[in-house]
């Protein structure tokens, strides 16, 4: 059985933070990742970030991507990719799948960074092809560099779906409509603001009532909500699209939180179920932290302060660094943190971090689990 | 400077329509008066929620654009410090600053606007403009476009326009 002093699982922003902050403290770690590249979605985010320079702000994701990747290289870190980790066992062990056979590998500390994926809606027609998650959408233009689709309709008005329209026009396609359940843009008002000039209607208070088409997405119904999101009839509008995106959230991805028997708690700001965690991203379960969006859906920049946090107090948890040192390294990150879940905006994630750091079962807090490795 | 004009804006908030009206704009903190605009070149900061936030204030050299400590708070814009430069509007992610110039005396207000669509406009092309709402307003020439290493690939197209579109339009087609 191999044996390194950290283990990162999942190599986004978060994971890649991580890693790189570990190894800066001395640890010999190992960043695993399921997929072929590193970067997790960094490499699709071709828009410029905010925050403040601390953050990186003004950098294009994919800029920051590649900077992290030569960070970890830079650190020695042990990159494992097309690497998925299938268990995790006591005694902090976990289990590796790579090409045809499988291997053990044990860790001081292990950093969870899985990311989340995204939600679905089932609608009449929802099966057709050309029905897609946003992120999907998003992967085909900025990864593979394939149109989609001609004209496309967005569900969801976070930041995602605004997001996503802009870089479908960027690549080409013709957006129809971004539509909102709520009577209110999700995402950031500049981003709307970018797609509304470039001639896209953005209809909040609207959802998706059906798709048609002979074997493929041809046509959407649109209609308009009532305060109870029950679609008005009379209301309905037909748009000719060959691709529906949706971007209707995203649920962490804590599978192998459970399986260390992580505190978790359902938390609806975060996105799902989520480990308890405290200011130094440490869960329930000794020597387990987690990092980004399986820790409650955020933003890459937060996923990355997050990681730099996880990877610090994991390098503490490991022994290879004093509980001082770690904190001094930790200060910048957590202010850095304060910063970006600042304003109306961090409303949401400030309130839901708060119930998991403080372990409460709220009347939104349902309490699961417990025990740990 | 002529009265410039309202077009596009609907009932309800931005939030709402997802994007400001005229009025909208010229009440937010980032946007200079009409009368400071008059014989000069400013930045229009077109941001108006509490988003974290501050490229602007880090790259602007004369301090004339300040958001303070906490990043969520509005960039605010000092007119009278504000020389025009562009600094601010290649650093902005959410493509929110437009340089706005009354300086010229043809009847004509010249924008600089931060475009990420290809293919560029030329200097010389008569390209579509379109108002906040995405209503198509007319066409302009454009004078000139910027793009480079500095900009990091968001081009800065400097378009005249009639005078009283000057705080209306604030996107540009190109339509060959």
């Amino acid at each position: 059985m191999r044996r390194v002093d950290v283990a990162v699982v999942g190599a986004g922003p978060a994971g890649l933070c991580a890693a790189a902050e570990a190894a800066r403290h001395g640890c010999e770690v190992a960043l695993l990742d399921e997929n072929a590249t590193a970067g997790g979605q960094l490499f699709k985010q071709i828009h410029k970030f905010f925050g403040s320079r601390a953050h990186r702000a003004g950098r294009r994701g994919i800029d920051i991507g590649a900077e992290l990747l030569d960070e970890v290289a830079g650190l020695g870190v042990h990159v494992c990719l097309g690497a998925p980790v299938w268990g995790l066992y006591e005694g902090r062990t976990l289990a590796v799948a790579e090409d045809d056979h499988s291997w053990r590998l044990a860790a001081g500390a292990i950093v969870l960074a899985t990311g989340a994926t995204e939600n679905g809606l089932a609608f009449p027609g929802w099966t057709l092809p050309g029905i897609m998650g946003a992120g999907c959408a998003q992967t085909m233009i900025n990864v593979h560099r394939v149109l989609p689709g001609r004209r496309v309709l967005m569900v969801g008005s976070g930041n995602v779906g605004l997001i996503v329209a802009y870089q479908l026009l960027q690549a080409g396609a013709e957006v129809a409509a971004v539509v909102d359940v709520l009577p209110r843009v999700g995402g950031y008002p500049v981003h709307a603001a970018k797609i509304a000039r470039a001639g896209v209607p953005v209809l909040t208070g609207h959802t998706v009532k059906e798709v048609r088409g002979d074997g493929v997405a041809e046509e959407a119904t649109v209609w308009a909500v009532d305060d109870a999101f029950r679609g008005l009839p009379g209301s309905e509008r037909r748009i000719r699209v060959d691709t529906v995106a949706l971007a209707v959230g995203l649920t962490p991805m804590a599978e192998l939180a459970w399986l260390a028997g992580c505190r978790m708690g359902y938390v609806p700001e975060l996105g799902g179920h989520v480990p308890f965690h405290d200011a130094r991203m440490a869960t329930s379960a000794p020597g387990v932290f987690v990092a980004g969006d399986v820790s409650g859906v955020e933003e890459a920049s937060s996923a990355m302060e997050e990681g730099r946090l996880a990877g610090v107090w994991a390098a503490a948890a490991a022994g290879k660094v004093t509980e001082d040192r770690a904190a001094e390294a930790a200060e910048p990150h957590a202010a850095a943190l304060d910063g970006l879940r600042g304003g109306p905006y961090g409303v949401h994630v400030r309130r839901g971090k708060q119930a998991l750091a403080d372990g409460v079962a709220t009347a939104q807090v349902q309490v699961l689990g417990g025990g740990g490795v | 400077m002529g009265g410039p004009a309202s077009t596009g804006a609907t009932a309800g908030g931005c939030e709402q329509r997802g994007f400001f009206s005229l009025e909208e704009v010229l009440a937010l903190p980032g946007c200079p008066d009409l009368d400071e605009l008059r014989g000069r070149r400013l930045a229009v900061v077109e941001c108006g929620h509490e988003i974290p936030c501050d490229p602007c204030q880090t790259a602007c050299p004369t301090g004339a654009i300040a958001v303070g400590d906490d990043i969520t708070a509005l960039p605010r814009l000092d007119a009278s410090l504000c020389d025009g430069c562009g600094t601010c509007q290649p650093v902005c992610p959410g493509l929110a600053i437009f340089l706005v110039d009354m300086t010229r005396d043809d009847g004509l207000a010249e924008i600089w606007m931060p475009h990420e669509f290809l293919p560029l406009p030329e200097k010389g092309e008569r390209v579509r403009l379109r108002d906040r709402a995405g209503e198509v307003v007319g066409e302009g020439k454009v004078r000139r476009v910027r793009h480079g290493a500095r900009l990091d690939r968001t081009a800065i197209v400097h378009v005249l326009v009639p005078e009283r579109l000057a705080m209306v339009v604030r996107a540009l087609e190109v339509t060959r």
